[in-house]
Parts: structure tokens; C-alpha cells; sequence
């Protein structure tokens, strides 16, 4: 059954981005690890980290996309989850540095030591287990996404009251967690992690290492959020997207469609930022900012929304544009990414991949008319 | 401690307005200080005590404090202070640079026990008999923080002689300072916990609570922990009241970033994430117009702000009309897409007040007019909250009217009710949307010149209103402008509240969380319009 | 009349906004297998009553009953739904970016929640259904056309189709032939008068040609309350509703 869902999912496009997930997989190991370092073709253990920081960020953006694109749920606050799965992982991994912080605590963290705290608190128990904080990563998020989601939707917030108070929740757990006696590390964060698993964590063994399980997890991300749209599920999303109250007149519990969505949305992104931390090596309050929220939707207005890939080519292309503008014109960063906003909405509602369907509709042999989410009527037949 | 410093300073303008006309006079009698041994430096002591001038008491402080010294050279009175290897003489009348000297040039005028108490008296006769009503009660509070027993007896004497009622009260409370702390008879001890139960502020309840517990007698301690309950109820009482009007200036300030917005997002349904920078706009105005008074009419440098309000209005306002024109009318009835475009127009907007004035706080100081504090019973309110009270009441007030009571008002509200008919009326909407968004920008603005007066001027200014201001409209309930009144009022006065028990910060959460929850009981927030049209 | 035996049973249901009386104690029953006639000037509180009815609308009081017993006031629209009570909506809504036979595959009566939907595979007996919904509405030759493309008529026919696949007990059908030919509401009407047969039907409609087509009990709104019931011949007849109505 499980085969069949996955299956369902596939089509050409979703062929497409699992190839090129695939190739990516094949390409950077042997481009790093077995290309001497003389050569053009090698790319550097820095290079590696970049493309799966924006790995990271397409797996945000793609979790993004699901509630947004096909529910219409835009979240003003998926960095708060991303962030809290980030957090859950830089817990593991400052438990995994022991004694080698600079105070030589075997159990507490440097800067508990530097608060003069005498013990762990009860909530840093279990950490110190990869399985139990990979749970977490995906249990923290998913739960405050299903409390928050289950008060929201059942009062019916919707549109932007529902945007508005997305931030509001970010915004909150930002001042909480520069709160020093929240007990994660204050302004500084989380950060010296040493290894992951046993594996030093700056070895290019491991950082290749980290650079697979991201392309791991954003192809299943994919497949299951693929699956999901293509099954009567995903049907159901779209209609409450654009028509809600008739959904409720069908006798669909929408409550409950959209809390579903919600809080593996909320997951995904969870995963994305715990797979995110150990490749920059830090982990702060400043990724709660409302502001990498917004930017992250961003990448999904300037991919497409509703079309699960352009999530993810946009993620990937306005981050490498902001590693190059931020290096060469750091100036005018903020005036491209502004003007990004200004322009996609305006111009490409569609985003990068509703401007290429366009193009492609007008040829005579465009047979994806009429497909505004992406979907083309060939899955019918099934 | 602000309180304090600021007698200082009146006492301080007080001595140098009296000293030029009578230094003359004081001259000689300061220059015998320095002969005739103990007894000689005791008679000019008593003669500078009978001329009566306060110009005198920093001669006498110099002498207490050990630094009058007589230069050997001539005999000359100086004060002189270490500096470098040497001393720094100083005129002990006029503080004029007179020279330098090395250490075995000059010689100390001495003093001994007795002349110590003299100078107690001598400096409280000065003070505490000063011509000067602002001196005198200055001095009466230095001895009541000082509570120096040497004092009493002039106290005493300044006591009979003082006529100004309200300065003879602190006069009394000094001395009662001083009776609780000396100790005194059973009956004066009684008077006095009664005098300081009557002022009832902290330095009062900090003496009675001495007395409280270490109290001669059971009598004596009863009667303080009585006058301490008292005291203690009157300051929570005042302390709730402080906080109210904390919560009242925090208010006026959310309702002055807020009600921009509850006009482009209440009025016309549009999401201006950019209204932040509407604010940073206006702020910078105020600065800018500063600098050009400062620079070309230095005399109307205290009206800047005057100034700087119609300036900041058309500055803000002409932006938002031109935001409005070229993006937001191309995403009317797309709320989510024009939160995004005019989230990119705010990031563009700060990296251009960025580029044009760095990236560091300006400065917009306050004129005289709003400096300076002033007390009522037991609140302190400093002349620039208030201002900003009355001033954001005054927008408001202004912003109804103007909807109310104007053919503008009346377009507006036209065309947000019925578009077509509007326009079938001959009302050029879209002109009506962009004079609207406009306003909406212009109010942004003027809360830009108050922001800069409590606040930084820096790129980031909006940033830190935006996600309260909506808090309060969202709070307040789209679309009415006394909700919005409203929920600035009540999220200011909870923060306020929340903060002595929670901390700024954790304060600030719990309100963030109280107002999420508060979204799912109330959707449509806490004046919600109801009925089948809000549905469409 | 005792609530046990009908269908629908309103007694004295009332509901107001900001001060507008939209609803003013109505009392309405419904038979199973009925088919009622609902006309009334604008504002009369017709679809009001069936906001109330579908649970769009709290009513201020009164009772709403189904089948007898079930509380109506007190679900939530999914919950009446599921229920067994279908409604097609005034200006009509399907969904837009859905093909015509995904509108009714979503509408066809299965289960509803988020785990069925996840793992529904169509079987044999629903591709059936929905063919045979396609032949009866006519729209068989548009089953992969997106319903957004569809003219208005063809709207109203896919949500009436909708209908159809919902298999309700009771109908609510709001003012089903506006923006149709003759011809289309003629064969509109035939189409309610066959379901009639299975189902029970409430129509809500401004059309008197289609009314006196179905020939069914008419009652009558004005002002939220009920002003008369009966024949179509007997309430024209009536003086009341010639002033408030008729003869406006």
C-alpha cells in the first residue's frame, strides 16, 4: 500500500527532481572525496556545506509549500519550527561535546556551567541519545504545530488574522529563547559542537556524510508530500484551499484536513533545521526572527507555489543569490531581495515554474494547459 | 536620585545668579581664613555666617572637605585639587582657574572637631536660611537624605523663621529624619514617625521600618510597623497608579504606531508590513528638519518639532501614495500578496535610510518644553510621555473627525463599503485608495516625530512597531477605530502590569501568548463587526 | 404537529444581525420524502434558513431538529453534513481547480476523514456512481475539463451532480435554475421531481414557471417568518402575499 501512495505521486516532474536529488547524491561525494584537490572538477568541503545549507532551506520551503501552496495556510512562522527542530538537534550535539567545553563539564554545557547552574534541566534529559533527540525533532515542532493549529483552525483563523498571529508565535518564542534562563544557550545559542554519531564533525567524511541524509530526507519529503497531493487527501486541501466552506457543506471535517497538513508541515521543517545545524555549526535565537519566515516564503513565491518543486528551486536559487550578493555587493542585498518580493508578486504570481508552464502552453505541443497547480489531468486514469 | 540631583542644580543656578553682585564683599573675609590658627579660620567662619550669602557655601564645602588651602607665595585662598604631581588652584568664590602649585607651595587651612560642627551650622544657616526658596528646600533635603544631628539646631531656627508652608514641611521631615535617627524623647520620636508616615515615600518607609525593628520601646516599635503598613498600602496605591500611567504612555505610543495601520488594514483591508518604515520615515524627517533649524535658525531649534510634524506627514504620506500607486493597487482583494510585496518594499525602504545615514542611531534631542519631569501626589511624569499622551488622544481624536465629519471621511467610507456604487456616484476611487493609504502613512509619519523622542533613530526603528501594531489592531478588531484606541490602551497598561512580576521580556511573551489565545476565542478581535457582509 | 415523524422539524428559530431580524420565530416541518417549494421576496430570511439549517448560522433560539431527534443547533456544518443533509448553494461553488469528475469523486458518499481520503483507492462501484452522475447531468464528454472552465450552467449541473453523489436525505437546493435556458430549467425540474422520489427536497427559488413545473407545497417567507403554505394556486390566491409579494 505504502509503495502504491508513493507511487501515486510520480509523474514527469516529480521524476525530474528525484533524478536530480539522486545525481546530486552520486556527483558531490565523488567530486569531493575522490577528485584530487588540483583538479577543476574537485569542489571544496565548504562548497558541500553551502548546497546543503540550501538543501535545508528547499526542505523548509517545501514544507512551506504544502500548507501554503495547497492549503492556503501562509505561515508567517515555519522558521520557529525549523528553528526548534535546529535546537533539538544542537542539544544532542552539545551533549555530545562532554568534557572537551572549555569548563571540562563531562554533563553540563559551557554556558550552564558559566550561569552557575549545578544540573541539567529536566528538560535537557535524553538528549544526550541520537534516537531520542531525533524524535524530538520531529515531536517539538509537531506538537506545537498540532496545539497551535488545533485552537487555531477550530476557531476559524484564517488569511492573514492567521499569517498575523503565525508571527506573533515566532516573535514570542524569539524573545523566549534569548531569555538566558530558558536554559538554551541565551543570545549565543547552541554552538563548538565536536562530533555527530562518533564522527568528528568537521571530517569532509562527515560533512559528505550530512550532505546524503539531507538529500535523503528532501527526496522523501518530497515523495510523501507528492503522494499526499496526488491522493483524494491532497484533493480535498486544494478544494479547502480555494473554497473552505463548501468542503464543511460536504461533510469534510476541514479542522482536521488542515491540522494534518499543518503539523507535517511543521515536521518537515523541524527535520530540515535539525539537518541544518550540524552543517553550519550553530544554532541561535536569530533564526526565530519573523523576518526568516517571511524570507522563506520568498523562495516558494519565486519557485511557484502549490508546485512542490519550485519550492524547492526557488529556496536553492535566492540562496545562492544571497551568498553571492552578500559576499560581493553586501550594499545591495537587501534592495535585490525587496525588489524580489515587489517584483514576484506583481509579475510572476506563478512563480518561476507557472512562468516555464506558460512558455511551454503556448507551444503547440503543450499539453499542461489549464494546470495552475501544477497537476496535469494524465493521473486520472488510474 | 533624579529628584535630588535636580535641587542641585537649582540650588547651584540659584548661587551663581546672587554670587557676582556680592562676591566682592565675601572676598575679604574669605582671605582671613587662612590666619590665626583654629580661632582665627572660627571668626570668619561666623562673620561669612552673618552676611548671610549662599555664595559662600562652596568656600565653606571646600573647607570641610579639606581642600582650601592658602598659596604661601601670597596668601592668596585657593581650592586646590590633586592634578598630575601638583595641585590645580581654583578661585574658591568665582571657580576660576588661578594657576598651579606644587605640593609645598600651598598650605592647608586645618579644621578641628569644633570647627567641623561650626561649619555643619554655618553651611545649614547659609542653606537652610537662604533667600532662595528653591536653596532652602534643596538643603532641607540633604539633611533629611543625610540625617546629620549637627543640623538640628538650625533646623530648629529655619523651622520658626520659614514661611513657605510646602518647604517648611521639608523641613520638618528632615527633622524628624534626624529625631528618628539620633533618638529623642518618647513624645518627639511619636511626632516624627507620624511626620514621615504623613510623606509616605521609600526614604520614609526605609526609616520606619528601622524604628519598626529596632525601636526603643514596644510602644515606639508598634507605632512604626503601624506608620510602615501605611506607608506601604499609600505606596502600592501610588505604585499601581505609576503603572497605569506607564501603561497609558506605553499605550499612546502602540496606538500611535497602530492607528496608521488600523486606517490601510481596518479602512481599506491592505497589509502594509511596510508601515514600520512609514515610522523610521517620519522619525528621520524629524531629524533632518532638526538639523536644518540647528543649522540655518538656531533660534527655532526648540520648535523643530513643531516643525517636523506637517513636514513628517507629507514626507510619510507622499511615500505611501506613491507605494500605493506603482505596487499595492495591483493587489487589491490579495491580502497575502500585498503582505509580501510591501515586506520587500520595507526591507528596500531600511537599506536605503541605511545607505543614506548609516547604520547607526541618530540623534533628535528634546526641546526644553518637553524635558524635565513634574510630580503629582506620588507619581513622577516626565513632561515628554505626557506630550506623547496628549498627542497620540489628539490624532486620534483628529483621524475620527476627519472620517466622520469630511467629504473625505465620506469618500472613504464609501468607497470601502461599496466600490462600484462609489464609483457610479462619481467618486474617482482610486484616487480616494491612494489619499487613503496616504493618511494611513502620513499618521505613521507623526508617529515617527514622537517615536524619536523616546526612541533611536535607526533603520531599524519600524521593525521593533510592526508586529505590535498589529497585535493592537488585530486585538482591537479590524475596521474600528475605538477598538483599536482600545487595544492599545489595555495591551500598554497589561504590559506594564505584567512586567514588575514577569520582567520586560517574559511580559512581553505573555502578552504575545495572551493575544494568540485571545485571536481563537475572538477571531474577529474584540469589537467585531458581525453579520452576513463580513462573511463576503 | 409532533417533531417524532418528520424530517426536518424548526420551531420558532430566530436570528439576528446587529439588530436585523433575519429570522422571526420560524416554524417549518418537513416529511421524509418531501419536496417543498420556498418562495419569498428578498430578504424574506430564505437563505438564512438555510444557513441554519446547515449550521452556517447559529440560530439566536429555537429549536432545529433532524429525523426527530438529532439537534441541529448543536453541530458543526461537516457533522449535519454527514448527517445526511446536502445543500447546492446559490451563486454555485465546485471546485475550481478540480477536473469535473474530481468534484463529484470528492463529493461521492465515503468516508471522511483525513486517514480514509489518505488511502481511498476508487473502486468499480463509485467509477459507476460517477458515470452514471456524469449521464444524468450531462457532462460525461467535460469529465477532465477543470471545473473553473465550465459555463454557469454547467456549474449549477455539477454541483446539482454533487448533490447526487452526496446521496442525502435532505436536499437544500438554492435557487438551482438561475442563469438557465428554458429548456435547462425544464429539465432541471424534471431532475428534482425524480430525486423527489428517494430524497427529501427543499428549493429555494424566485422562478414561478419552475415552481408551478414541480408542483409541490409552496410556503411562503416575508419579513423571517412563515406567511403561508399550501398550493401554488391557493397561496397566489392569498391576499397577504399578493401585498408583501406577488403583486409588488
Amino acid at each position: 500500500m505504502l509503495t502504491r501512495f508513493f507511487l501515486m505521486g510520480l509523474d514527469r516532474k516529480a521524476g525530474l527532481v528525484l533524478t536530480v536529488l539522486a545525481l546530486l547524491a552520486v556527483l558531490v561525494p565523488v567530486m569531493t572525496l575522490v577528485v584530487p584537490e588540483g583538479s577543476p572538477w574537485h569542489l571544496s568541503i565548504f562548497s558541500v556545506s553551502l548546497l546543503g545549507k540550501y538543501l535545508c532551506f528547499a526542505l523548509l520551503a517545501l514544507a512551506l509549500d504544502l500548507v501554503w501552496g495547497y492549503v492556503g495556510i501562509l505561515s508567517l512562522g515555519h522558521a520557529a519550527f525549523f528553528a526548534l527542530g535546529g535546537y533539538a538537534m544542537g542539544m544532542y550535539l552539545m551533549r555530545q561535546i562532554g568534557p572537551r567545553g572549555v569548563y571540562g563539564n563531562p554533563i553540563l554545557p559551557d554556558f550552564m556551567v558559566f550561569l552557575n547552574w549545578k544540573e541539567l534541566p529536566w528538560y535537557w534529559l535524553g538528549f544526550d541519545h541520537f534516537a531520542f533527540a531525533a524524535l524530538m525533532v520531529l515531536v517539538v515542532p509537531g506538537v506545537l504545530a498540532f496545539a497551535f493549529g488545533w485552537f487555531a483552525f477550530r476557531s476559524r483563523v484564517t488569511g492573514v488574522y492567521l499569517s498575523i498571529i503565525t508571527q506573533a508565535l515566532t516573535f514570542a518564542l524569539l524573545l523566549a529563547f534569548f531569555r538566558n534562563d530558558m536554559g538554551f544557550g541565551g543570545n549565543n545559542g547552541l554552538t563548538d559542537f565536536k562530533e555527530i554519531l562518533g564522527y568528528d564533525i568537521q571530517a569532509p567524511g562527515t560533512r559528505v556524510g550530512l550532505f546524503l541524509a539531507t538529500v535523503a530526507a528532501l527526496a522523501l519529503s518530497y515523495m510523501i508530500a507528492s503522494g499526499i497531493i496526488a491522493s483524494k487527501l491532497g484533493k480535498v486541501l486544494v478544494a479547502i484551499r480555494d473554497t473552505e466552506s463548501r468542503v464543511r457543506f460536504l461533510g469534510y471535517d476541514t479542522e482536521s484536513y488542515k491540522l494534518f497538513a499543518w503539523t507535517l508541515s511543521a515536521c518537515m521543517a523541524g527535520v530540515a533545521g535539525a539537518l541544518y545545524v550540524p552543517q553550519v555549526g550553530i544554532i541561535n535565537p536569530s533564526e526565530f526572527a519573523p523576518a526568516s519566515s517571511i524570507e522563506a516564503v520568498i523562495w516558494v513565491a519565486v519557485g511557484g507555489r502549490g508546485t512542490l518543486a519550485g519550492a524547492i528551486l526557488g529556496a536553492v536559487l535566492v540562496n545562492f543569490g544571497k551568498s553571492y550578493f552578500t559576499g560581493a555587493l553586501p550594499e545591495l542585498w537587501l534592495f535585490a531581495l525587496g525588489g524580489l518580493f515587489v517584483l514576484v508578486t506583481l509579475f510572476l504570481p506563478k512563480g518561476l515554474l507557472g512562468l516555464w508552464a506558460q512558455l511551454t502552453a503556448r507551444l503547440p505541443s503543450g499539453k499542461g494547459k489549464g494546470a495552475p497547480n501544477g497537476k496535469t489531468a494524465d493521473q486520472k486514469g488510474m | 536620585m533624579r529628584r535630588a540631583f535636580r535641587w542641585l542644580l537649582a540650588a547651584c543656578v540659584a548661587i551663581a545668579t546672587t554670587s557676582a553682585a556680592l562676591a566682592a564683599d565675601l572676598r575679604p573675609l574669605v582671605q582671613t581664613m587662612g590666619s590665626g590658627g583654629y580661632a582665627g579660620t572660627e571668626k570668619a567662619l561666623n562673620q561669612l555666617s552673618e552676611a548671610g550669602d549662599p555664595a559662600a557655601v562652596p568656600v565653606i564645602e571646600a573647607l570641610q572637605a579639606g581642600d582650601l588651602y592658602v598659596r604661601k607665595a601670597d596668601g592668596l585662598v585657593v581650592i586646590a585639587r590633586k592634578a598630575g604631581a601638583g595641585f590645580a588652584l581654583t578661585d574658591p568664590l568665582s571657580g576660576a582657574v588661578v594657576g598651579e602649585a606644587a605640593s609645598g607651595a600651598i598650605d592647608k587651612i586645618k579644621i578641628n572637631n569644633a570647627l567641623r560642627r561650626s561649619i555643619s551650622a554655618t553651611l545649614g544657616a547659609l542653606t537652610l536660611m537662604s533667600p532662595d526658596p528653591a536653596t532652602r528646600r534643596s538643603a532641607a533635603e540633604a539633611v533629611f537624605k543625610s540625617r546629620d544631628a549637627n543640623a538640628l539646631d538650625t533646623l530648629n531656627t529655619a523651622i520658626a523663621k520659614e514661611k513657605d508652608e510646602r518647604i517648611r514641611r521639608v523641613m520638618e521631615q528632615a527633622r524628624a529624619a534626624v529625631i528618628l535617627t539620633a533618638g529623642a524623647s518618647e513624645g518627639d520620636t511619636q511626632t516624627a514617625i507620624a511626620t514621615l508616615t504623613a510623606r509616605g515615600d521609600r526614604d520614609a518607609l526605609a526609616l520606619l521600618s528601622m524604628i519598626a525593628a529596632s525601636g526603643a520601646t514596644d510602644a515606639l516599635k508598634t507605632a512604626a510597623a503601624g506608620a510602615v503598613a501605611a506607608v506601604e498600602q499609600k505606596l502600592m496605591f501610588w505604585g499601581a497608579l505609576q503603572n497605569l500611567w506607564y501603561g497609558l504612555s506605553l499605550g499612546s505610543v502602540l496606538l500611535l504606531a497602530a492607528i496608521g495601520l488600523a486606517v490601510t488594514f481596518g479602512v481599506m483591508g491592505v497589509i502594509n508590513m511596510a508601515h514600520g518604515e512609514m515610522v523610521m520615515i517620519g522619525a528621520y524627517t524629524t531629524f533632518l528638519v532638526q538639523q536644518g533649524l540647528r543649522t540655518y535658525a538656531p533660534g527655532l531649534t526648540d520648535l523643530s518639532i513643531l516643525l517636523a510634524l506637517p513636514a513628517a506627514f507629507l514626507v510619510s504620506g507622499g511615500v505611501g501614495v506613491i507605494i500605493e500607486r506603482s505596487v499595492i493597487r495591483w493587489l487589491y482583494g490579495r491580502p497575502l500578496e500585498t503582505l509580501l510585496a510591501t515586506w520587500g518594499l520595507s526591507l528596500a525602504l531600511q537599506q536605503a535610510v541605511r545607505s543614506l545615514f548609516g547604520p547607526t542611531n541618530r540623534e533628535v534631542s528634546a526641546p526644553s518644553w518637553m524635558s524635565g519631569a513634574f510630580e503629582l501626589g506620588g507619581l513622577t511624569i516626565t513632561y515628554g510621555r505626557l506630550w506623547i499622551v496628549v498627542f497620540a488622544f489628539a490624532v486620534f481624536a483628529a483621524l475620527l473627525v476627519a472620517l466622520k465629519r469630511t467629504w473625505f471621511g465620506l469618500s472613504i467610507r464609501a468607497v470601502t463599503q461599496n466600490r462600484p456604487m462609489a464609483n457610479a456616484m462619481g467618486i474617482r476611487t482610486a484616487r480616494v485608495d491612494a489619499l487613503t493609504f496616504g493618511l494611513g502613512s502620513g499618521i505613521a509619519g507623526l508617529a515617527g516625530v514622537a517615536l524619536s523622542q523616546i526612541d533611536n533613530v535607526s533603520p531599524n526603528l519600524g521593525q521593533s512597531y510592526i508586529i505590535d501594531s498589529f497585535m493592537v489592531v488585530v486585538f482591537g478588531g479590524v475596521g474600528n477605530l475605538w477598538g483599536t484606541l482600545v487595544g492599545a490602551l489595555a495591551l500598554g497598561s497589561l504590559n506594564k502590569f505584567l512586567e514588575p512580576y514577569a520582567g520586560a521580556v517574559l511580559g512581553k511573551i505573555l502578552v504575545l501568548i495572551f493575544i494568540i489565545l485571545f485571536i481563537q476565542r475572538r477571531p474577529r478581535g474584540l469589537f467585531a463587526l458581525k453579520g452576513r457582509a463580513v462573511e463576503a | 404537529m409532533s417533531a417524532e415523524d418528520t424530517l426536518l422539524y424548526l420551531d420558532g428559530v430566530s436570528v439576528s444581525f446587529d439588530g436585523f431580524r433575519a429570522l422571526n420565530n420560524l416554524s417549518l416541518t418537513m416529511m421524509p420524502g418531501e419536496m417543498r417549494a420556498i418562495i419569498g421576496p428578498n430578504g424574506a430570511g430564505k437563505t438564512t434558513m438555510m444557513d441554519v439549517i446547515t449550521g452556517k448560522t447559529r440560530p439566536d433560539h429555537g429549536t432545529i431538529l433532524f429525523e426527530g431527534e438529532t439537534d441541529l443547533t448543536k453541530l458543526r456544518e461537516a457533522g449535519i453534513a454527514n448527517l445526511g443533509i446536502g445543500r447546492k448553494f446559490q451563486r454555485p461553488t465546485v471546485f475550481e481547480p478540480h477536473t469535473v469528475w474530481d468534484n463529484l469523486e470528492l463529493a461521492l458518499k465515503a468516508p471522511r476523514r483525513p486517514l480514509n481520503t489518505l488511502t481511498y483507492a476508487i473502486g468499480r462501484d463509485d467509477r459507476a456512481r460517477i458515470e452514471e452522475i456524469l449521464d444524468i447531468t450531462r457532462l460525461s464528454p467535460k469529465r477532465e475539463r477543470l471545473a473553473g472552465s465550465l459555463s454557469h450552467g454547467e456549474k449549477q449541473w455539477l454541483e446539482i451532480g454533487m448533490l447526487l453523489a452526496q446521496d442525502p436525505k435532505l436536499l437544500l437546493v438554492d435557487e438551482p435554475v438561475a442563469g438557465m435556458t428554458d429548456a435547462e430549467t425544464e429539465q432541471t425540474a424534471r431532475l428534482l421531481c425524480d430525486i423527489a422520489g428517494k430524497h427529501s427536497v427543499i428549493v429555494v427559488e424566485h422562478d414561478m414557471s419552475f415552481v408551478r413545473a414541480l408542483g409541490v407545497k409552496v410556503t411562503v417567507l416575508a419579513e423571517g417568518s412563515v406567511l403561508a403554505e399550501g398550493s401554488l394556486d391557493s397561496v397566489s390566491a392569498n391576499q397577504q402575499v399578493i401585498d408583501v409579494y406577488l403583486g409588488r
